[in-house]
């Protein structure tokens, strides 16, 4: 939906990801090596679902980040934002060179996207369980003006632990926002571990229907899949929407795939990166 | 002044379609009138001042005005990392209302006593702190909060307090009014919120004693009127700042600051009267606790002659 065409998806590789999946990932890995530092599994649960987005479903125009009828989509897991980063960068938000100067002196592009520095980042988020309220408050302002515009919330699944989350969930269903769609990366691991034994999540789905939310499940990697089900939004016309994307994490990575290892890393040696470059080129 | 301020509320509302109102599990009767003629643009949420704030943030986001409301210690302490990301480092002009700043709500003790509300809040960039002494001066400020940029956290007292602001006096966020200033005065009192009205009584008190005396009243703890603080120390032996609010971090540490970074010339003695580094042991009345503390008008007159003594002793 947006003026800058993207790459089209070719053929698919062993392991399921194609061409643009894999690019999209040699992009995380620059912006690592780049800053010798990153969250990478967290990040890379998250690529179709900010690829199938900003491919397919949000309307924004790069060269006008503050358009404003575009749809406004918050990354809350702000962790994650190498892979918002990517997408963004790929989009022409801001030159691709960026991604090498992350987490630098003089980036645009710290470990937590900030609202104002990096051109399409819509709110500050790193501090978890943000989003969401955020999300709420503009939801009613864009229903308010009359505008078209939606709201789409990526959250973790460790950050759903936080109270603030289900504060806003609450009153997306008060409010009856079916502008709003909360999306929840569900890579089933946290810092600290899997998420079923620090603070078991389940039932997740019914969690969120008994909130009021219309609720859709879907592979978070499988990106027709992902595709299908956020044209639809909203699922309900009178309920906000839910959508839990089960993912892996550090997907596409065979070595860091659900390794809680992988969550952050603080020095990532030239030597690593080789080693990232090359198992995206034998997946 | 609480009612004053909903009203005001209700007024802006009126004149102007980016406010909005958001209460959190108040009083119906309070807010009854903005849900009636404005349903569009009044909420009462539930208890859920992280979630509130976050909704205030968002909403301003998208250019409107909220004004975020509960109890005074719910709405600084309960949520104090979404005013700090959500408000302050996104600087959104959000306006929080916080009932019953101080010692208001004495009967039922420490859990609702919003004694270090200034001192977190103005630990915050971006934030402005405001403490007004009554109603009257709430209109006048609260007129002028369309226009002020970034968050602002407003400190209500009871209501109906007694009114000593002044029209002619005016009011401009951030600019401190010097309530009573004599040339050659020897003790300045800088106060802030209802203890102004304390400050005053208490400088009738000691100038009936000999002693001239200076006011002034910082409705707005931050940004702190630097050039005012000075220029109401200036060539005074001592001077006393006067908080409904702990010692630590409030107006004292703010006008301390203050001095410490711009006085050229040597401190006067100070003295920083407040609430002492705890929790209320006690019930009561907001009188009977400000008294425990040493902060009715005769208690503030008392330990600023007996400092002054035990200054010329030495």
């Amino acid at each position: 939906m947006n003026d800058n065409a993207s790459a089209p998806a070719v053929g698919i590789t062993a392991n399921g990801l194609d061409e643009r999946s894999l690019y999209l990932r040699r992009l995380v890995v620059r912006a690592l090596e780049g800053g010798g530092r990153g969250h990478v599994g967290s990040s890379l649960s998250l690529i179709e679902i900010m690829r199938v987005l900003y491919d397919d479903i949000l309307a924004y125009r790069p060269r006008e980040p503050q358009w404003a009828d575009r749809d406004r989509s918050i990354l809350s897991k702000g962790h994650g934002c190498l892979a918002l980063y990517a997408v963004l960068a790929d989009k022409g938000f801001f030159p691709l060179d960026e991604l090498d100067r992350f987490c630098r002196r003089t980036s645009i592009l710290g470990g937590h996207p900030e609202a104002g520095k990096v051109p399409g980042v819509e709110a500050s988020t790193g501090a978890l369980g943000h989003g969401l309220p955020i999300g709420v408050g503009r939801a009613i302002a864009l229903r308010h003006q009359k505008r078209r515009s939606r709201v789409f919330v990526t959250m973790g699944d460790g950050e759903i632990d936080e109270g603030s989350v289900w504060e806003a969930a609450l009153a997306a269903n008060k409010h009856r926002l079916s502008n709003l769609t909360a999306l929840i990366d569900y890579n089933k691991i946290q810092s600290a571990g899997r998420t079923s034994a620090i603070l078991d999540l389940e039932p997740l789905a019914d969690k969120w229907r008994s909130f009021g939310f219309a609720v859709a499940e879907t592979d978070g990697h499988d990106v027709n899949a992902l595709r299908g089900i956020l044209r639809r939004v909203p699922l309900d016309p009178d309920k906000p929407t839910a959508i839990i994307c089960h993912t892996i994490k550090g997907r596409g990575i065979s070595f860091a795939e659900n390794d809680a290892e992988w969550h952050h890393k603080s020095s990532i040696s030239p030597a690593v990166i080789r080693d990232l470059y090359a198992a995206l080129e034998r997946s | 002044m609480r009612q004053t301020c909903v009203n005001m509320i209700f007024e802006l509302a009126k004149r102007d379609p980016r406010v909005f109102y958001i209460g959190s599990d108040l009083s119906p009767d309070i807010t009854a009138r903005m849900a009636r003629d404005l349903p569009e643009r009044a909420f009462m949420e539930g208890v859920s001042e992280a979630g509130v704030v976050g909704m205030g943030a968002g909403l301003a986001m998208e250019g409107y005005i909220p004004f975020v409301h509960t109890i005074a210690t719910f709405i600084t302490r309960r949520c104090y990392e979404q005013v700090a990301l959500d408000l302050c480092l996104h600087n959104l002009p959000v306006r929080l209302i916080g009932n019953g700043g101080g010692l208001v709500y004495a009967p039922l003790g420490p859990t609702h006593l919003a004694i270090e509300d200034i001192a977190i809040m103005r630990a915050l960039p971006n934030m402005t702190v405001v403490a007004v002494s009554d109603a009257e001066e709430m209109r006048r400020f609260m007129d002028q909060t369309l226009d002020w940029p970034g968050p602002i956290y407003i400190r209500l007292a009871k209501g109906g307090d007694p009114i000593i602001s002044r029209a002619e006096n005016g009011f401009q966020i951030g600019k401190a009014i010097p309530m009573r200033s004599q040339s050659g005065a020897s003790v300045a009192l800088i106060s802030t919120g209802i203890m102004t009205r304390h400050a005053l009584t208490a400088a009738e008190m000691l100038a009936a004693q000999g002693f001239k005396t200076n006011v002034l009243h910082v409705h707005t703890v931050k940004p702190l009127d630097a050039e005012a603080v000075r220029r109401c120390v200036d060539g005074v032996q001592l001077l006393a700042t006067i908080e409904e609010h702990t010692v630590v971090g409030g107006l004292g540490s703010a006008v301390l600051d203050s001095l410490i970074e711009d006085m050229p010339g040597p401190l006067p003695a100070i003295k920083r009267l407040g609430i002492p580094d705890t929790f209320a042991k006690s019930y009561g009345t907001q009188d009977e606790l400000l008294e425990a503390y040493g902060l009715q008008p005769a208690q503030i007159s008392a330990t600023i002659l007996e400092t002054l003594r035990l200054m010329k002793a030495a």
